[in-house]
């Protein structure tokens, strides 16, 4: 046992050594530690370095709030996690941590330079001095500033655990799980409500658990006795779920929180069985009680950053809970009673205390028996300087004036080895503000308290304000009794002893007699910001809080200022001379606590990303070695290469197939929407901007549907399967956004139609057969059915069967060649598919993919909605005005085609574009320009889509250019990075003009 | 995240619905007859206020059905939800 581990608790097992590392040294601590406690029972003060000035820092905290102990764990393992409290972290066997912030060691540290020059870095100094000369910021300030900066290593390893969600429901949700969360736990589980109660620490009682002091007591116990044996009931109540090492993240709106759970953190890693790590747990509550406490504030004065110097209450819980003493000559230098508890704890141990207490004296019963005890108090006294270099060894003390405002007297000189600092507390307001609660400022001990409206929330405990333990407990049982509506009588006669009250002298700035700039009074211990700092921004014209705040970086690291707002807004308040209630407060934004990517993500990583949609067909293309290509969920063949081909060789041979014999192509993806009732017509006029009435039964159509706004949405080809009954298809990507935009139309606007949409995608899978050979092999599948024109035209649609099995034949084309698409049941998919390669073999039917249908459709200057147009074409600039039905009334859409911009003539209209070298392929995407000369250049367009056409031998592309249709046969120029392309404007339509082929 | 009540399918988590933006703005039954300025002020001009905004919904991932909810942008507050058709409440 270490010298400084002076005291046996029932909370740390002396009996389990566990051994870890911190840079690079070997330690031991017990089960039960936390890495700080462990180290300072090893008497390691300084963890780290600070953030601006290198200043060396010591453990402030024992908990969320710690700015300084801030570690990177397991360096060197995939497992490695940077800015890890070492307050929070439960110490296991093999842990190694290192300091963060410090190079080359935490001893010796280069940056500490800054120190001494910290004259010249003043608030928004990065800001004032790294802006110029420009061309210095990538190269030379930037690395300068991370490389001195550095807030720990992101792991290099994708992150091998796992993390999960749970979705939960409860009558009752308790925040916290101190002496407040155990009462409102208890009430809530006893009377029958479904309650659930998370506690960010592996135990619960908050700081109650290890007071044993004559000072406090309920029922005539000591306070942590109580609450002991509280904590074995309610663990007997059945309708209460307890989670330990379960830290609320965020509270949003309508009691919908985000709770994540540690479930292997705290386990050596050898241990960790590829479990899960972390679990979000995401609740929704009826009712909300939060419980989280409150945050002890330091005092801001003189060099109050010392390792050594840390906050009154961690000191007493390292004593009382870890069994660790921090110090064995200790200053407690307070504003308030509840460092007297701290004081007493360490006398009744047998360890050296004095008091420094700016008060001018108190009357409570705990201090009274604290000067029993034989603790010195300098009354009406502050702290203007301390000493020491990697830890604080003494400390200067002179009294203050009658109003406080400045020091008297001679200076005082008191040796220390820890120096416990006490200014009141904080209530934990951040889950009340984070569910929409405000705030009210409480003069008396200058605090922000929750103003309750929302009826499903209450706040009981320390975060509400209530310091006092008989105020705890009896405000708690009167609130959730109100709040849960029950008439719970355990807690109405609790007896409580209570020896502290809510006396307190609050100074925001503690007074000096070296002058103010050569103070280094700090306020935010992580982001280096001085008291100096915030009254230079004042000084340069910030007033809002919100503004100090960025200037000056104060409360914007990684603790996100739990203990630095408040003093920030004091000082604002004082200096500019407003009450701090007036300021109001920076926002407190989720998470509470950083969250790891893990556990936001959870098991949605790799193949559980996204969903992947697949078509029945799906593995004949694996079996025949197709490429994919993602096209929104769908996996789609993009390309089926032969041999070694590439995917230029593989499309040029499909394309020519397609022309020349014939090809096949899974079209099933194609969203399909069945539309039936008697006004199926009438809606189609309306959402599209063709005519659709007169369409005979069994007859397919094209059709272009349009926003509102006039600009191209979707396109595809309609069949009219009977008097009533529609089968529309749209583009892969669209067919759901197609689908609720037509519901919309029809709920909201045209509710009067009888018309009902249902998305039938994945019924139905689709073989399209395309190509001079494509009506024999048809003709072979189905040897019953009259493939001649005059029985089975163009744009038509034919019922049919393959072994009982019923289908659909539409002969519709998006090659231009003689096409035929079979629908059937997706179940059947693939045994049809297969049957059309057999039957295909003699015409050495070439099965296609993507690239091949965009080349061949490209050819005939086809477009494809979303690669050829952007939410700004008009069917016009498409032209494509042989759509566009000039008799009817109305559709969706018709209005915005004749609005002052859309019938401008200078519009980005559609064109073809020929390169002079018929082998050169333009890039889509690429720019075009008609002067190259001209400077700004003026972009007049760009290239959509592009290929070199094996059936044409040439290269063709589609693109956008302004006034494109004025501009036929001019020479335009596609400036690449290394060339100019020369190029001249065509028709978009490169083959067969004339239609020939697809009655060929 | 609200809770959102669906007139059809009763309370549901805001992750199944998606905003349809301003209600109550009626698509004119002659676009034709109006002017650029009068259909440009139907097709482009929303509110957005800060406070009670009469807004419409879906229940995408749920029964499909549109309706309309009067919120509260300010808090979030959601006052009453009604069925397409139906007349919104009176403050
Ligand atoms: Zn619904």
């Amino acid at each position: 046992m270490t010298k400084y581990r002076v005291n046996k608790t029932k909370h740390v097992d002396q009996t389990k050594t566990v051994s870890f590392d911190f840079d690079g040294k070997s330690y031991h601590g017990f089960e039960g530690d936390t890495l700080a406690s462990a180290l300072l029972s090893n008497g390691v003060h300084l963890v780290g370095r600070s953030f601006k000035y290198h200043r060396p820092r010591g453990i402030m905290s024992c908990g969320s709030e710690e700015p300084n102990a801030i570690c990177q764990i397991n360096e060197d393992t995939d497992l490695t996690e940077p800015n890890v409290r070492a307050t929070e972290i439960e110490l296991y066997e093999g842990l190694k941590a290192s300091s963060q912030n410090c190079w080359p060691s935490v001893n010796f540290d280069i940056g500490g330079i800054n120190n001494f020059i910290s004259p010249f870095i003043p608030a928004g100094f990065y800001y004032k001095t790294f802006m110029w000369p420009k061309s210095f910021w990538k190269k030379i300030y930037e690395p300068l500033i991370r490389w001195s900066a550095g807030l720990g290593k992101s792991p290099t390893k994708p992150d091998p655990e796992l993390y999960d969600h749970k979705h939960v429901h409860c009558d009752v949700l308790i925040i916290g799980g101190g002496i407040s969360g155990i009462i409102a736990s208890k009430i809530a589980a006893k009377n029958n409500f479904k309650t659930i109660l998370i506690e960010d620490k592996n135990i619960l009682g908050g700081s109650t658990i290890f007071q044993k002091n004559e000072n406090y007591k309920i029922n005539d116990k000591y306070s942590g006795e109580w609450i002991y044996e509280e904590i074995a009931e309610l663990k007997k109540l059945d309708n209460l779920t307890i989670k330990t090492r379960t830290s609320l993240a965020a509270y949003h709106s309508y009691n919908y929180l985000l709770a994540k759970e540690n479930i292997s953190d705290h386990l050596p890693l050898d241990k960790r069985n590829g479990g899960i790590r972390q679990r979000l747990w995401k609740i929704r509550a009826d009712k909300v009680i939060v419980a989280t406490g409150a945050i002890e504030r330091p005092l801001v004065f003189n060099n109050n950053d010392r390792p050594g110097i840390m906050l009154s209450n961690s000191v007493k819980k390292y004593l009382d809970f870890y069994g660790v003493s921090c110090g064995f000559n200790n200053v407690i230098f307070t504003n308030n009673d509840s460092a007297y508890e701290t004081a007493v704890s360490l006398k009744e141990k047998g360890i050296s205390v004095v008091i420094i207490d700016i008060r001018k004296k108190s009357n409570s019963k705990i201090v009274k028996n604290a000067e029993q005890l034989g603790v010195k108090i300098y009354w009406n006294s502050t702290v203007v300087n301390t000493f020491g270099l990697r830890k604080i060894n003494s400390i200067e003390i002179m009294n203050l004036s009658e109003d406080g405002s400045n020091v008297v007297g001679d200076k005082n000189r008191i040796n220390c080895d820890c120096l416990a600092l006490s200014g009141g507390w904080t209530p934990m307001v951040h889950m009340h503000t984070q569910s929409g609660g405000k705030l009210d400022f409480r003069e008396i001990d200058q605090t922000f308290i929750p103003n309750e409206i929302n009826k499903n929330h209450i706040n009981v405990g320390s975060c509400n304000g209530d310091f006092e333990l008989e105020k705890i407990i009896n405000n708690t049982n009167k609130k959730v009794k109100n709040f849960l509506k029950v008439s719970e009588t355990e807690f109405d006669n609790t007896s409580v002893l209570n020896s502290k009250e809510l006396d307190k002298r609050n100074i925001w700035l503690l007074p000096n007699y070296i002058s103010e700039g050569k103070c280094k009074s700090f306020i935010d211990f992580q982001n280096d910001s001085t008291a100096k700092d915030i009254k230079l921004a004042l000084r340069e014209g910030f007033k809002s809080i919100e503004h100090v705040k960025r200037y000056t970086t104060t409360g914007m690291a990684t603790d996100q200022g739990k203990l630095s707002n408040m003093h920030a807004l004091g000082i604002v308040a004082d200096t500019a001379g407003v009450k701090m209630g007036t300021l109001g407060t920076t926002t407190f934004r989720p998470p509470f606590t950083p969250l790891t990517f893990g556990s936001i993500v959870g098991r949605s990583v790799g193949n559980f990303f996204d969903i992947t949609r697949k078509t029945s067909i799906h593995e004949w293309h694996i079996q025949n070695d197709a490429k994919f290509e993602n096209v929104g969920q769908w996996k789609r063949p993009w390309y089926y290469p032969i041999n070694e081909e590439g995917l230029h060789d593989a499309v040029q041979r499909e394309s020519k197939a397609a022309r020349d014999s014939a090809g096949i192509l899974d079209a099933s993806t194609l969203g399909k929407i069945d539309i039936q009732g008697t006004d199926a017509s009438e809606f189609l006029n309306r959402v599209y901007t063709n005519a659709w009435s007169k369409l005979g039964i069994g007859k397919c159509r094209y059709g272009l549907m349009l926003n509102e706004d006039g600009m191209v949405y979707d396109d595809g080809v309609t069949t009219r399967l009977g008097e009533n009954h529609y089968l529309m298809t749209t583009t892969t990507g669209g067919a759901a956004n197609v689908l609720s935009k037509l519901e919309d139309y029809l709920q909201t606007e045209w509710p009067e139609l009888d018309v009902y949409l249902t998305s039938v995608t994945d019924h139905y899978s689709t073989a399209s057969i395309c190509g001079p050979n494509s009506k024999k092999i048809l003709t072979k599948i189905f040897p019953n059915k009259d493939f001649s024109d005059d029985a089975f035209p163009h744009m038509s649609y034919q019922n049919a069967k393959i072994d009982e099995i019923n289908c659909r034949i539409m002969r519709i084309s998006f090659t231009g060649e003689l096409s035929y698409e079979i629908n059937i049941e997706s179940k059947f998919g693939k045994s049809l598919w297969e049957k059309c390669i057999e039957a295909g073999k003699e015409f050495k039917i070439t099965p296609y993919g993507t690239e091949t249908m965009h080349l061949l459709r490209a050819e005939k200057g086809f477009i494809i909605v979303g690669q050829d147009t952007d939410g700004t074409m008009t069917p016009i600039d498409l032209q494509m005005d042989w759509i566009v039905s000039k008799k009817k009334y109305d559709f969706i859409g018709k209005r915005s085609l004749y609005r002052s911009d859309t019938i401008r003539e200078d519009r980005k209209q559609l064109v073809g574009l020929l390169t002079d070298d018929p082998n050169e392929i333009l890039e889509e995407g690429a720019q075009i320009v008609s002067d190259i000369r001209k400077k700004p250049v003026e972009m007049i367009g760009h290239v959509t889509s592009s290929y070199f056409s094996p059936n044409l031998n040439k290269s063709i592309a589609l693109a956008v250019v302004k006034s494109g249709k004025k501009l036929k046969g001019q020479k335009l120029i596609v400036p690449m990075e290394n060339k100019n392309i020369n190029v001249t404007v065509s028709e978009s339509v490169f083959l067969d003009k004339e239609n020939k082929r697809i009655n060929a | 995240m609200f809770l959102i009540n669906c007139p059809y399918c009763g309370e549901r988590d805001q992750s199944e619905f998606s905003c349809g933006g301003e209600a109550h703005i009626v698509r004119p039954k002659q676009p034709t007859e109006l002017s650029d300025d009068e259909w440009a002020e139907y097709l482009f001009m929303r509110k957005n206020i800060k406070g009670v905004q009469f807004e419409r919904w879906n229940h995408a991932h749920g029964c499909r059905k549109w309706f309309n909810m009067v919120r509260d942008t300010s808090n979030d507050k959601i006052h009453a939800v009604y069925k397409m058709g139906e007349k919104p409440p009176v403050e």
